[in-house]
């Protein structure tokens, strides 16, 4: 009954067989799944199997679970959210002339604080390096568990287990909550709609306040928004992300993963059988149905169907129609059964994160077993830890000094009165540091005809050859500098020169290659 | 239509209107685009209140915000005024480009500035470098007509040369082959005499012939030595610089049919502290004195 194209061949599907599909009735007459387990009127309404084309969404109810996943659930909704709206927050002195908030992305002033790293426009790669350790990152732990990821802390997630609970406290439970949807219009019913949605609204502006913290310093913005004195920006990304956090936590929720999100597809294709997923256990469950008191459970499955993982589903699917692309592995389908196998006094975990594979071994009488390293797996944490070690390196080696040397092009060389050639460069010197710090310019050369050189500063005397500059904390200095060859010397086309930059103090030195000519080729 | 036709497959209502058999189904529009073109709608009318919209007899509507892109840019320009004001009357008062070179802040303002100035206003005749074309004066070398301080500058700036400023600068490098004051080949033993002046090797016979004209005549601006005079605007004969060209039909050419650049003046379309700002720049191209 419960095969379906794909995952027909696999051996465990032959034990499916028809269900028990008769029920006892209990004292009032409603249908018993087991003594004293009702049967839930619940039904996947987003299950795949079920589902049209062009079909208008269906609600759906939640059933509140409780469990060791629910409370983990309920402990990272609190971590991440935490995070997210306390860390503007924090404060990280700098010194003067910059801010001190811990994380800012300042576009003003071109910079991306992260506590103690500072990172200038022109080191954005550490930006790729971040993107390319989360990417793998969730390739490792998707690989490993699953979909960990869209279970616990994908903020769709997040937001949409906020939401429902917000909504659980001002209309009631699955069942009330349903009841009211159906009932008439009436001013219970508008009270608490109206609550319901000023509430999510609220929630919804808040998550877009603190995105513009990030990008603000938060305690000078945070009255300007109230004020009507922050820049237009701000209120535009507050507006968007209120609407997006108002539609897609609100009404549009399972939608998203199912129709709008790419990742479940990616993640299909990083999984394997010996993968971590939330696992209705067909060897153990089948055949289902349901159970009357005093019956023996041998020669039947520990399944009593009375749907309390349909009804505690957010994402409207059936879990013992086995893994699919809709489930996001949030586990609370677990928590509802283990409820339910305390209540008829069989075993937990009839429904628990399992592998395909250990499925498979156990329908051929073997030991499940656990297969954390594998070839996908090594791969990937291969690439995190490489990619890691050269971040760390590239973060602990960062220089904090940066040169650049542009070449006059309009002209490309002078002839001076006396005959003599000279080249202007534009010598830009970066002081990543927070103090002001002096610099040492020098032009060295392998050619000796370059030692004939004579530099020349606008603004700046050159004493020894060298040219010492002053350059501010947090700052770029830009110098003009001119390279004369007198007339006597002898004149190749090109000479190869270098300027070196050193921090007078630290000794930390630059180079930067450049060419010094003398004709027009 | 009196009677509704309904469509059989689908079940909606047809609009009765048919082409070659098919008949269009009376579907309602999309919800998501109605929604949209009644947003459209509500929204067009808060825009007429809040922007201007309807034209009237005189003038037109300017909304309650009273809104106007070209008070916009003033107010911009004029913040962006306030904003340099400071180091713009710095500049005003600056005596000696030393003064700006002690000041690393004020250079930069000054260099930017005057880099933009320039390129707007310079680089058509003297290049974006300031490299200067066959008759236009490099500005990156160290010779000058009329003076490299920083004052000398600023003076070219205000009054143009041989332009219609009452106190423009004025020199001339007469036509003497073309008035009949030299015959050809005195002019031929002059360019000789120039040639050899500036360091290069020349038939000194011809030079010989030609001493005595260059004392009488070309002395007087280009001075005996020939190192010519910035307070004249005569430029050096023996240095390796040549506005026009120093090769021998060059110099024919320049003494037969004589020289007269123009410099405009910018008094009229620069302020004070612009020409001072455009004056450091060209100063510090590598020229300045």
């Amino acid at each position: 009954m419960f095969t379906r194209s794909g995952a027909a061949s696999k051996e465990y599907w032959s034990v499916v067989t028809e269900p028990n599909l008769e029920f006892a009735r209990n004292a009032d007459g409603a249908r018993e799944a087991a003594a004293g387990v009702a049967v839930l009127d619940a039904a996947p309404v987003n299950s795949a199997a079920s589902r049209e084309l062009y079909k208008k969404r269906e609600p759906i109810y939640p059933k509140r679970v409780h469990g060791k996943f629910r409370a983990l659930k309920w402990f990272l909704l609190f971590a991440t959210l935490g995070v997210y709206y306390l860390l503007p927050w924090v404060r990280w002195p700098r010194g003067p002339n910059e801010p001190d908030q811990a994380v800012l992305v300042d576009f003003a002033g071109g910079r991306f604080y992260f506590f103690f790293i500072e990172i200038w426009p022109s080191e954005l790669y550490y930006v790729t390096g971040l993107l390319i350790l989360a990417a793998v990152g969730l390739f490792l732990a998707t690989a490993l568990f699953g979909r960990i990821w869209c279970g616990y802390a994908c903020p769709q997630t997040v937001w949409t287990d906020l939401y429902i609970a917000a909504e659980r406290l001002i209309e009631g439970d699955r069942n009330r909550r349903m009841r009211l949807a159906n009932a008439p219009w009436s001013f219970d019913k508008i009270r608490k709609k109206a609550m319901k949605h000023s509430v999510w609204l609220a929630i919804a502006a808040a998550t877009g306040g603190a995105w513009v913290f990030y990008f603000h310093d938060a305690p000078t913005i945070l009255p300007q928004i109230f004020q009507g004195t922050a820049p237009g920006s701000a209120y535009l990304f507050i507006g968007i992300l209120t609407f997006t956090t108002y539609m897609l936590a609100g009404s549009m929720r399972e939608q998203v993963c199912t129709y709008m999100c790419p990742w479940p597809r990616i993640q299909a294709a990083l999984t394997d059988e010996e993968t971590l997923q939330v696992t209705y256990k067909v060897d153990r469950g089948e055949p289902r149905g349901g159970h009357k008191k005093g019956e023996p459970w041998e020669g039947r499955g520990d399944c009593i169907d009375c749907k309390a993982c349909v009804a505690a589903c957010p994402m409207g699917i059936d879990i013992r129609e086995g893994a699919q692309l809709e489930c996001i592995n949030c586990a609370l389908c677990i928590d509802a059964c283990n409820d339910i196998m305390a209540k008829v006094d069989r075993p937990k975990g009839l429904i628990a994160y399992d592998t395909d594979k250990n499925m498979a071994r156990r329908l051929r009488g073997e030991k499940p077993a656990m297969r954390l390293i594998r070839s996908r797996t090594v791969f990937y944490g291969g690439v995190f830890v490489l990619v890691s070690a050269i971040m760390l390196f590239g973060l602990l080696n960062r220089a904090t000094m940066d040169v650049n040397v542009l070449r006059d092009r309009t002209p490309p060389f002078v002839q001076l009165s006396d005959g003599s050639i000279r080249n202007a460069y534009t010598v830009k010197i970066v002081n990543k540091a927070n103090v002001e710090r002096e610099f040492v310019v020098s032009l060295e050369s392998a050619d000796s005809i370059a030692s004939a050189l004579q530099m020349q500063a606008i603004g700046e005397t050159v004493e020894e050859g060298v040219l010492r500059v002053d350059v501010r904390g947090d700052d770029v200095r830009s110098i003009r500098v001119f390279a004369t060859l007198p007339p006597a010397t002898e004149r190749p086309a090109s000479i190869p020169v270098t300027f070196v930059i050193r921090d007078a103090a630290s000794g930390e030195e630059m180079e930067n290659p450049t060419v010094f000519l003398t004709e027009r080729r | 239509m009196s009677d509704k036709e309904i469509d059989e497959p689908t079940g909606v209502e047809t609009t009765g209107h048919e082409w070659d058999g098919i008949k269009e189904l009376n579907n309602p529009l999309p919800r998501w685009w109605l929604i949209l073109l009644w947003i459209s709608v509500v929204w067009s009318v808060v825009y007429w209140v809040l922007m201007p919209s309807w034209p009237g007899i005189t003038g037109y509507f300017a909304g309650v915000r009273n809104h106007s892109e070209r008070a916009n840019v003033d107010a911009a320009l004029a913040a962006l005024d306030a904003e340099r004001s400071v180091q713009m009357q710095q500049l005003l008062t600056v005596a000696s480009i030393d003064e700006v070179e002690a000041d690393p802040q004020l250079l930069q303002f000054a260099m930017n500035a005057g880099a933009s100035l320039f390129g707007d206003n310079c680089a058509t005749c003297h290049g974006a470098g300031g490299q200067g074309f066959r008759g236009y004066p490099s500005l990156v070398d160290d010779a000058w007509l009329w003076g490299g301080t920083l004052d000398d500058i600023e003076k070219t700036l205000h009054h143009g040369i041989r332009s219609t400023h009452p106190d423009t600068r004025i020199s001339i490098m007469l036509a003497y082959g073309e008035t009949g004051a030299f015959s050809a080949d005195q002019i031929d033993d002059l360019v000789e005499y120039v040639v050899h002046i500036s360091g290069r090797d020349a038939d000194m016979e011809a030079v010989a012939r030609a001493e005595t004209n260059f004392v009488q005549l070309c002395a007087a601006c280009h001075g005996a030595d020939g190192k010519g005079d910035q307070l004249q605007g005569s430029p050096d004969l023996t240095d390796a610089i040549w506005l026009y060209g120093g090769e021998r039909k060059d110099l024919q050419e320049t003494l037969y049919y004589g020289r007269a650049g123009v410099m405009p003046h910018w008094t009229e379309r620069l302020t004070d502290e612009q020409i001072t700002a455009l004056a450091v720049y060209v100063h510090s191209l590598g020229g300045g004195e």
